[in-house]
């Protein structure tokens, strides 16, 4: 039996049919829609390369049926910048070089949105570096992401000021 | 993963007339069902999905002063609510100590107590194992016991149970919601668990098609709030599960224990209370010669593991400890440490 299912996917509504109601929150994105930058690292959510926001939170889009996110508004990182403005997030990974090889990077970014949303962790680079035990870095830049996540929740927090 | 049949129900009544058909598994977060269902450990013909159910992902504080859980509130959104964490700190701290930010925003209440061991015999398939393939052995017998239970196993199975929020809620004396066929029933959290005996597949107290609702918080576990800790052992100090956990809580009267509760995780097949611990501390002074006799009465009879029985002690006594000095103004940034108010590096 088919299922379809409606999903707003970085602001555009988009119908999908699925023939197989196995296919993941994950898969869905990468094979079917090919929005590819979700990345898929482990595939049993302990490394968090395919983390994406479901309205508004963020999750592990490998441990997530598709078809139980019916209806859900998804932002993945395809979806963070504005143009050729890129999210503050995005801005601080580079500048405080929050990354090596890259792989983990989307799902890092991803998540540090979400914490940031959560509004937990503040200025604490120790709840920072709690609140993104999700996200497994092989390469270890773990002291360029706390300090990216740092300075994009200053960022975001004037933004918020201004706004 | 084997291929199923997706049902999304609508009503408690579709969710329980669905549930109740052979090879059907309910489906909340996922978080723990999908990835056993990738591995082939669970093989689920038919998914009856329950996020959608009205009413279900709230709680409700009670005229008392109670509080009832709705099963579908994510565990995120019960750990950073301030008032439960204020009046129920030691659950706050356990939930916060467990999974990673984007597992607490899936998984849920009812989830979180239905979660299956992560006994890597379990999980594996081509493994022999008596909870998951009932006859075909125990593969963790005979081997080091340092992951597996020093209380209530049996020789059929001495997996743990992995949660934490299980063992804050055995403490504080939860009671367990449960829809089925014939209407609704409750049970105290600290019974719904089975012990492994000679049945390990039996896991829980629910019958084939019965659903867990709601767990309720009476208002006398708010009676802890000032003194409750949730401390925590694991490889990691952060997403990691326990090799030993406790929860304690005191309520001080002139210097003398009124009431103290005392809970452990990651020693047992079920959250383990201990009534033992608990009456020798009830009028006791809250000192290091009370923690250190109610630890041991604790752990009496325990087996398996030296070093984990003899670290689980530790853990109780410092636990009590902490819960002495006082509940901390908000969960530690790193929930569950031994390491108190301490910042390792910036």
């Amino acid at each position: 039996m088919s299922h379809t299912l409606t999903l707003t996917i970085n602001g555009t509504v988009q119908e999908v049919t699925l023939d197989d109601p196995r296919v993941t929150l994950l898969d869905l994105l990468r094979e079917r829609l090919y929005l590819t930058g979700t990345k898929k690292g482990c595939d049993r959510g302990q490394c968090g390369a395919c983390t994406v926001l479901a309205n508004g939170r963020r999750i592990n889009a490998c441990l997530a049926l598709a078809l139980s996110h019916d209806g859900a508004e998804i932002t993945t990182i395809e979806g963070l910048a504005r143009g050729d403005t890129l999210h503050p997030v995005q801005a601080a990974f580079i500048a405080h070089d929050g990354m090596q090889c890259g792989y983990c990077t989307p799902g890092q970014i991803m998540s540090a949105v979400g914490l940031i949303a959560e509004a937990q962790a503040g200025a604490d680079p120790e709840r920072i570096r709690e609140g993104m035990s999700g996200n497994i870095c092989r390469c270890a830049a773990y002291a360029g992401i706390t300090k990216a996540v740092l300075a994009a929740t200053e960022t975001l927090s004037q933004e918020a000021k201004r706004a | 993963m084997k291929p199923f049949d997706y049902i999304r129900a609508e009503s408690l009544d579709q969710a329980l007339a669905e549930g109740g058909k052979p090879g059907t598994a309910y489906l909340a977060g996922g978080t723990n069902l999908l990835d056993l269902m990738k591995t082939g450990a669970a093989r689920p013909e038919r998914l009856v999905d329950i996020t959608r159910l009205p009413g279900l992902d709230r709680w409700e504080w009670q005229d008392d002063g109670g509080l009832r859980i709705g099963a579908m509130v994510r565990n995120s959104d019960l750990a950073h609510d301030p008032d439960i964490a204020a009046t129920f700190p030691a659950m706050a701290e356990a939930l916060l100590s467990g999974a990673s930010g984007q597992l607490r925003n899936a998984a849920t209440t009812g989830g979180n107590v239905m979660q299956h061991t992560r006994c890597h015999f379990f999980a594996d398939p081509a493994s022999p194992c008596n909870r998951r393939a009932p006859g075909t052995g125990c593969a963790a017998q005979g081997g080091d016991r340092r992951g597996f239970a020093v209380l209530g196993g049996s020789d059929a199975c001495i997996a743990t149970h992995p949660s934490d929020l299980c063992v804050a809620l055995a403490a504080l004396d939860a009671v367990v919601e449960i829809a089925g066929p014939e209407g609704l029933r409750e049970t105290p959290l600290a019974d719904f668990h089975l012990l492994p005996g000679t049945r390990p597949e039996a896991h829980t107290q629910l019958a084939p098609g019965e659903l867990i609702v709601a767990i309720r918080l009476p208002a006398a576990a708010a009676g802890f709030r000032h003194h409750a800790r949730y401390l925590k052992l694991r490889d990691r100090t952060s997403f990691a599960f326990a090799l030993v956990s406790a929860a304690a809580m005191l309520r001080i009267e002139n210097g003398v224990i009124a009431e103290a509760r005392l809970a452990f995780g990651g020693i047992a097949p079920r959250p383990w209370r201990s009534p033992l611990a608990e009456a020798a501390l009830k009028g006791a002074r809250p000192d290091a010669e009370s923690f250190a006799l109610a630890a041991e009465a604790a752990l009496a009879g325990a087996a398996g593991h030296d070093a984990k029985i003899a670290l689980a002690k530790r853990l109780a006594a410092r636990a009590l400890t902490h819960a002495a000095q006082g509940t901390p103004e908000r969960v530690p940034a790193l929930p569950g440490s031994v390491h108190r108010g301490e910042t390792a590096h910036v």
